[in-house]
């Protein structure tokens, strides 16, 4: 049996006292969109960014394509996080630079790649995603939802495997939060790509979801598809889609 | 009580090595980057603009009244003794073997330091030096090792002109306002001042160079990990006074440092 892409095995993260993850269970499977719900604070961006390594664990594995990503060869390691992309919740572009050097930075930085190959891989990004014509705009220019467009386009220029997204539609009205979903959704059908998706956006995401995964008080106490999410007996699960306070202390 | 003591010491020395760890790793980080190809020829010149060309009025206003008050003050202190026309070997030896290094790092500290604090904790705050590592970028050499060239290279060239402009700040109080004769004054400046006390002032300017950046970049990046625990804008404001601080009295040990070692 193929062992799934990316799986969490007890993982376990404490920031001081306060214990955030506490024996986190989750398969992630190439080529698919999973999705990570939960209430805010209970730790889903901290689970993300084990992924890329911005956070280590305590304890427990992160295994891909079952090895463990510690014990990777440094080759390996390399492989995979060059193959990943991580759209931050506030998208993080760089306030210093224009909107097209912020997408062509990946490509610029880490990549041998001559000025016209560049400025067409960039430019494409840049007409697919709608936002083509402001090259020269700083991000403190942009609309909320250009701005996450930007930060989409700089995660897909460098053609990456695995797409992690940290609240992605944060901030934006009901409009551009559907044409974000309906842009992951067409890009990771065209792409093919694996996503992770953390949000709290409930029930739009589910539109998206192949694989959902509910996080609540350190733990997955769900994990599967959409339909079993729907019609689970498991405490908690449906009065967190209704939205009532029932689960956890908070 | 005793045993409260020797905890909360504990815990200070052990955050004090955590810190002096970490500042040590990322100064030897950022210069291993000096040396690793693509070399970033246009950051680094883009950082001597703003480290260097920019601190050239404020370089040349403290070197010229630093220059001027040192005429005077050396005037009338030599004038008791009747060796008035020592003031240029006085203003030229003092600018070049010390003002001249310390002042001048302590002003590009001051206005090129303090902003290169705050730039990079404000990246971090707002994650996009985790950005820098999420696409593989080495969050380091994108914002230490270019600022950390152009200091270097920045930082002697700003010394030599804060000395120029002091040595004439001398004159122009010694001789022009206090009477001294001209050509006394330029004759003591040209006979007194050897190439070794040139070379060190230059060493010195090397060194705080490494120091201010170093320190001043460091603060920025690390800006999350303070003492206070503060976050976001707070923890950007710690992060400036302290890269300020710590800068100026680390130039003021390593000037005496130097200075004994070179005398």
């Amino acid at each position: 049996m193929t062992p799934p892409f990316i799986q969490f095995k007890n993982i376990k993260k404490q920031f001081g006292t306060l214990k955030v993850l506490k024996g986190v269970n989750l398969s992630i499977t190439k080529g698919q969109v999973t999705v990570v719900i939960g209430k805010s604070g209970t730790g889903k961006s901290v689970l993300l960014k084990h992924i890329v390594g911005l956070i280590h664990q305590d304890s427990g594995q992160l295994m891909i394509q079952g090895e463990p990503l510690d014990r990777l060869s440094k080759e390996k390691a390399c492989r995979f996080k060059n193959k990943t992309s991580y759209m931050f919740q506030d998208n993080a572009l760089f306030d210093f630079l224009t909107v097209y050097d912020n997408i062509a930075l990946p490509l610029k930085e880490t990549a041998q790649i001559a000025d016209p190959v560049l400025q067409q891989k960039v430019h494409a990004r840049m007409k697919q995603l709608g936002i083509e014509g402001i090259d020269h705009k700083y991000p403190s220019e942009l609309s909320g939802g250009m701005r996450k467009r930007a930060a989409l386009a700089r995660a897909l220029v460098t053609d990456p495997e695995v797409i992690l997204f940290d609240e992605p539609t944060t901030g934006l009205d009901p409009i551009r939060k559907n044409d974000v979903h309906t842009m992951i959704k067409a890009y990771q059908k065209q792409f093919g790509f694996t996503a992770v998706i953390v949000s709290h956006d409930i029930p739009h995401i589910f539109d998206l979801a192949q694989h959902i995964a509910l996080l609540d008080d350190g733990i997955i106490i769900f994990e599967g598809a959409k339909q079993d999410l729907l019609c689970s007996d498991i405490p908690g699960v449906q009065a967190f889609i209704q939205g009532k306070n029932s689960m956890g202390h908070e | 009580m005793i045993t409260g003591y020797i905890e909360a010491f504990g815990s200070f020395f052990s955050c004090f090595a955590a810190s002096a760890g970490r500042l040590f790793l990322f100064f030897v980080s950022g210069v291993h980057q000096i040396f690793s190809p693509p070399f970033q020829t246009g950051k680094v010149l883009d950082h001597i603009w703003f480290i260097g060309a920019k601190s050239v009025f404020v370089i040349l206003l403290t070197g010229l009244f630093t220059g001027m008050v040192l005429g005077l003050q050396g005037y009338y202190t030599l004038v008791t003794f009747g060796s008035e026309a020592a003031l240029g070997t006085a203003v030229s030896l003092t600018l070049i073997r010390e003002l001249g290094p310390v002042l001048g790092a302590i002003m590009v500290t001051a206005r090129a330091g303090s902003a290169m604090a705050a730039e990079i904790g404000v990246m971090r705050m707002s994650e996009q030096i985790d950005a820098l590592f999420t696409m593989q970028i080495d969050p380091v050499r994108f914002v230490f090792t270019p600022r950390l060239l152009a200091a270097i290279l920045s930082f002697p060239l700003l010394t030599a002109l804060f000395d120029m402009v002091g040595i004439l700040g001398g004159y122009l109080s010694g001789s022009l306002l206090l009477g001294i004769n001209e050509a006394v004054y330029m004759d003591r400046v040209i006979h007194s001042v050897k190439m070794a006390d040139i070379l060190g002032g230059f060493f010195k300017s090397f060194v705080f160079a490494v120091v201010v950046t170093t320190i001043c970049c460091y603060r920025g990046y690390y800006s999350h990990k303070n003492h206070q625990g503060a976050f976001g804008a707070k923890a950007v404001s710690l992060a400036t006074t302290s890269a300020v601080v710590q800068s100026c009295v680390c130039v003021l040990i390593c000037d005496y440092v130097i200075t004994s070692f070179l005398v």
